[in-house]
């Protein structure tokens, strides 16, 4: 008897595939981007292959791999059993030998059972065999709140993976980014957990090229330029704080903001160069307070920067809770008038 | 009442408690080279057992898993498989890791508290050894998928002990096995102690091999002392996985004769009596008793192997000594292929401190 799974690898796979220099330009949204990017890197190399909860038939519970299966095979998009801690196995395991892996986990709130592989052996693989091995593998996981949705669907625990040595984190905050930086975590020789602010899913429709230019990871990007305040954050947030930054800008308040969009490991010079012009930092996070990635970076500049602040770093966040229910969430949600409250208090204090 | 389903669990053992045949032996062991080789490494991997907590007592090694009286089935492991499989190891497999090319003085640096330890043989795609407990078991399944994903004609061999059945991750990884029909074999070492919990508080079930069946994949249970019947199951399961793509469950009953590590005392859980009672059964005598029964082994051989043992230990014990320590950036070094911009300066701090912390002991 041969195999049961028998590699589907079809002429149209390889024999259509985009060249690096072709411009395909589509107006998508963020969720399609990521399907875009999906799509490209298993055309350009067959190593990649996707598996998770529901991403075959299905397309994922949020269409991020939409007619990926039909494409490629079953044998690249795998539908798992339902075992979060086993899908993260398997992918480690199979980055060991050589594919590229992109994991789904449905919702942030059931990534626990993955955690342990993630720490315990996705982040140590190349450590632990000095190089021999290592664990080129991405975990994407849409997170964050604002869509009401059950328990357990809303939650920003990414200060849980930034804490750990020898992961990746990394957040889009556009249809574009998310289409460059999805491509960088595929290509990435290390393990890259990959998180989807699931709130701006489908907000906007963007025109990305795609033409397989991936974006830098470890890197900061500035998304306006500003001397009056510097303003830090990732995800779906980005937005309430884009909108916010063009009306200061209406009272010529110049406002710097900083999509920070890798996580771990953190590129402080460009914070730390604009905090240093501007004197003056908001970080704005959805996840909880207190040990958010908001407190790391407010302790690394006021270790390297605080005689060129002019004002407390300060922090608009969660609060220190467990996530409410739809109803509440609102409240629980930073939103644009407590970043404009925060920026006006950090502008006048002193 | 009418059962829809009914199984049975095959058992399978070759020799006596003396040695000797119990039933037709199958047809491999006409290689009496194999045969021999067999007992070579078993008896290799118990002088070598017995260096390292000598090693460990002498403050020369950190905690160290004793193999002692479990040792047919690293052995057995290693030289079932075939060079292009790959082994996913749990810390009781030394043998089989040695047989697949590791260094005896590599297996010193892991527990003497040296990264370098994980293997440095570039060739292999083995894993390290995996300490949290039946991890290693999702991560052989996708080694397995791999394998079936690229086409590659080889079998995945993972392993774990008793214990680590109650896991959820080797319930999964079976499971998935199962729906998948991955190429890999899955070893239990069941030595009847997770340190100190003895296997009727693990499970309630009659066998572990059983589980396999609630995974669609099929389980046996052989006798762990055994050296003739861990190996022929081990052949007719990488056969299963390598030509039908079947997994299969392999449970091996044996005995820990030992502490569960150096940093254990086992008579606070369990009897001297026990104990002794087991060494009956162990693997090693047993296997002797069977070759002085088919003439291929004597006295003279017997002192040539021990000594050819003792040779080979103390080459790994000196290797292992005289390994100087590792750049202390290396902690940073290997966490990603290239060094973030963002730990450049911890990296410097690393190399400053361990400059500093040279130069006190030196003083001292
Ligand atoms: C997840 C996890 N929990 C606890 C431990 C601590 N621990 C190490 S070995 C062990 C017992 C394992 O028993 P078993 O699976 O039977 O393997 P054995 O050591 O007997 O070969 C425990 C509890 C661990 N390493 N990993
Ligand atoms: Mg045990």
């Amino acid at each position: 008897m041969a195999r049961q799974l028998s590699l589907v690898r079809s002429d149209r796979d390889t024999e259509n595939e985009p060249s690096g220099h072709q411009e395909n330009i589509v107006e998508g949204t963020l969720v399609e981007a990521v399907n875009l990017a999906l799509r490209h890197e298993m055309s350009r190399d067959d190593s990649v292959v996707i598996l998770g909860e529901d991403v075959g038939a299905n397309g994922g519970v949020f269409r991020a791999t939409v007619d990926l299966r039909e494409q490629f095979g079953p044998l690249r998009v795998l539908d798992t059993p339902l075992a979060e801690g086993l899908i993260a196995g398997l992918s480690i395991g199979m980055a060991t030998q050589g594919l590229r892996p992109v994991a789904e986990i449905q919702f942030m709130g059931f990534i626990f059972p993955a955690l342990e592989q993630l720490v315990c052996h996705a982040a140590r693989m190349r450590n632990r065999t000095r190089g021999r091995l290592s664990c080129p593998l991405v975990v994407r996981v849409p997170f964050g709140g604002g869509i009401h949705a059950p328990e357990h669907h809303s939650e920003s625990t990414e200060a849980l993976l930034a804490h750990i040595p020898g992961l990746r984190v990394v957040v889009p905050s556009s249809a574009v980014k998310a289409y460059g930086l999805l491509l960088a975590a595929i290509r990435d020789p290390d393990p890259v957990i990959f998180l989807e602010p699931k709130r701006i899913y489908h907000a906007e429709k963007q025109r990305i090229h795609d033409n397989g230019q991936a974006l830098p990871l470890d890197t900061c990007f500035t998304l306006s330029q500003g001397t009056d305040l510097t303003l830090l954050s990732w995800g779906a947030m980005i937005s309430d704080c884009r909108e916010v930054v063009t009306k200061m800008a209406e009272r010529d308040i110049a406002i710097e903001l900083i999509d920070v969009a890798t996580l771990k490991p953190l590129d402080m010079e460009t914070i730390l160069t604009s905090v240093r012009k501007t004197g003056r930092c908001v970080i704005v996070h959805e996840a909880p307070r207190s040990g958010g990635v908001g407190a790391e970076i407010a302790a690394e500049i006021s270790e390297r920067a605080l005689l060129d602040l002019k004002a407390p770093v300060s922090r608009v966040t969660g609060f220190d809770t467990i996530m409410p229910y739809a109803r509440s969430e609102t409240v629980y949600m930073p939103n644009t008038r407590d970043i404009e409250h925060q920026i006006e208090n950090t502008l006048g204090f002193g | 009442m009418r059962g829809r389903h009914r199984f049975a669990i095959p058992f399978f053992r070759y020799l006596d408690e003396e040695g000797r045949p119990e039933d037709s032996l199958p047809l491999w062991t006409r290689d009496h080279d194999l045969l021999k080789a067999i007992y070579e490494s078993m008896v290799l991997t118990r002088t070598f057992d017995q260096k390292a907590i000598a090693l460990q007592r002498t403050g020369q090694l950190g905690t160290y898993p004793s193999t002692l009286g479990q040792e047919a089935i690293g052995t057995c492991i290693g030289l079932a498989m075939a060079a292009e499989d790959v082994l996913v190891p749990y810390y009781r497999d030394s043998a089989a890791q040695v047989l697949r090319g590791m260094g005896w003085e590599e297996i010193l640096l892991y527990w003497g508290g040296d990264e370098r330890g994980g293997n440095a043989n570039i060739h292999s795609r083995d894993l390290p050894v995996c300490v949290p407990v039946a991890t290693q078991l999702s991560q052989a399944a996708g080694v397995a998928t791999a394998m079936t994903i690229k086409g590659h004609a080889g079998a995945t061999v993972v392993t774990c002990g008793d214990g680590a059945t109650s896991k959820g991750d080797f319930l999964e990884a079976l499971n998935v096995a199962g729906v998948w029909h991955l190429p890999l074999v899955v070893v239990i070492n069941n030595n009847q102690w997770a340190i100190s919990v003895p296997l009727d508080q693990q499970t309630a079930t009659a066998s572990l091999a059983q589980k396999a069946i609630a995974a669609g994949i099929d389980g046996v249970q052989v006798d762990g002392n055994d050296a003739i019947a861990v190996y022929d199951a081990l052949n007719n399961a990488l056969e299963k996985a390598r030509h039908n793509a079947q997994a299969t469950l392999i449970e091996a009953v044996t005995y820990r004769l030992s502490d569960h590590t150096t940093a254990d005392d086992a008579s606070r859980y369990r009897s001297q009596d026990e104990v002794r009672k087991n060494w009956q059964h162990e693997p090693i005598l047993r296997f002797r008793n069977f070759l002085h029964g088919l003439e291929l082994w004597d006295v003279e051989q017997e002192q040539a192997l021990l000594q050819n043992c003792q040779k080979t230990v103390d080459a790994g014990v000196d290797k292992y000594l005289a390994q100087k320590p590792e750049a202390p950036e290396a902690m940073i070094d290997y966490l990603y292929e290239f060094v973030p911009a963002s730990l450049e300066s911890q990296r410097e701090a690393i190399i400053a401190k361990a400059a500093s912390l040279n130069k006190n002991h030196q003083g001292a």
